[in-house]
């Protein structure tokens, strides 16, 4: 199945849960915001949430900033 | 001592972590100033190629996260990085900024209003990138702003204050701290601010693009506390005739 992460199709082998997701791309869970299909996530909920055929996800994060870009 | 929200800072000086050359660098730099807050942005992670995670670069029982929303253009696009940042993980706290022209990088005065409104009933603890409008800083801490952040100048251009006279307004009539932000290059800028009664200063290009951001940082944080301590103790009036510092009596000997 594939879904759009981060605005790039990706292919998952089966229905995985949010959590095994990230952590597979290497990403802590805990230091990330996650939208799916437009709503935020709770981080409780990483570990319950199936991934689905065509879903799309915005993975966000902290990253170096002051102002503006 | 700085209260902002109720949370009390020791150090006036908040500083940002975008631009600096390395992660290394950053954590000395900000070490070395002795910020308790710090900036930080949110993007999306590029799957390909994660790199650092700053979460787990500074340490976050030691510095206040202040997530910002650089890159909004208007109060929907803000309200929704406050939510991602809160889901990040980053608490209460946001510096609003809704700059629209990537020229000026000027904040737009009615959708950064707008977004205060929204995210202070949220529960979020707003402080508002602004022009130097006194009128504006006013109407943002009716609204509940927990501080205000007028610019000094462009934000990255080290003009350093150029809109002093909106600033000294602002300062006299502020019921919530007064942060200067943007354009301030030099630590003597920092200085200035404080010496005119700002309750702090964020700085963040100034540091972190110098030859040597520690060093740098130490010098912003000396510039701090020297431009507080000047404002506590009192500064002379200016005025355009001298004013002898020797006594003028005892000369009669001379004529």
């Amino acid at each position: 199945m594939e879904i759009i992460c981060n605005g790039v199709k990706t292919a998952l082998d089966a229905e995985i849960s949010l959590a095994t997701f990230l952590r597979g791309k290497g990403l802590n869970p805990d230091t990330v915001a996650v939208e799916c299909d437009g709503v935020i996530q709770a981080r409780e909920t990483y570990e319950g949430m199936r991934l689905r055929e065509g879903m799309v996800l915005e993975v966000i994060r902290f990253v170096g900033g002051g102002a503006s870009c | 001592m700085l209260t902002i929200a109720g949370r009390i800072f020791s150090s006036r000086l908040i500083v940002g972590t975008g631009k600096f050359p390395s992660s290394a660098l950053m954590r000395a730099a900000i070490e070395a100033s002795g910020a308790e807050m710090v900036t930080v942005a949110l993007r999306r992670v590029d799957l390909n190629d994660p790199g650092d995670d700053l979460m787990t670069m500074l340490d976050r029982h030691q510095y206040v996260f202040l997530p910002n929303t650089s890159g909004a253009r208007n109060a929907d696009e803000a309200v929704r990085l406050a939510r991602l940042a809160r889901a990040a993980g980053a608490g209460e706290w946001l510096k609003l900024e809704v700059t629209p022209d990537p020229r000026t990088l000027l904040p737009d005065p009615v959708e950064t209003l707008k977004a205060t409104e929204v995210l202070v009933k949220e529960g979020f603890i707003v402080l508002p990138y602004m022009n130097a409008d006194p009128i504006l800083a006013q109407h943002l801490q009716e609204a509940g702003a927990a501080a205000v952040m007028p610019l000094g100048s462009l934000i990255g251009t080290n003009q350093g204050l150029l809109t002093r006279f909106q600033l000294e307004i602002i300062i006299a009539q502020a019921r919530v701290p007064v942060v200067v932000d943007a354009g301030l290059g030099a630590p003597s800028h920092a200085a200035q601010a404080m010496e005119m009664g700002a309750d702090a200063v964020l700085i963040n290009t100034a540091i972190a693009v110098s030859g040597d951001p520690v060093r740098m940082a130490q010098a912003f944080a000396a510039a701090v506390k020297a431009g507080r301590d000047a404002f506590e103790a009192g500064l002379g009036v200016s005025g355009p005739v001298a004013a002898a510092s020797s006594p003028q009596a005892g000369l009669d000997f001379l004529r």
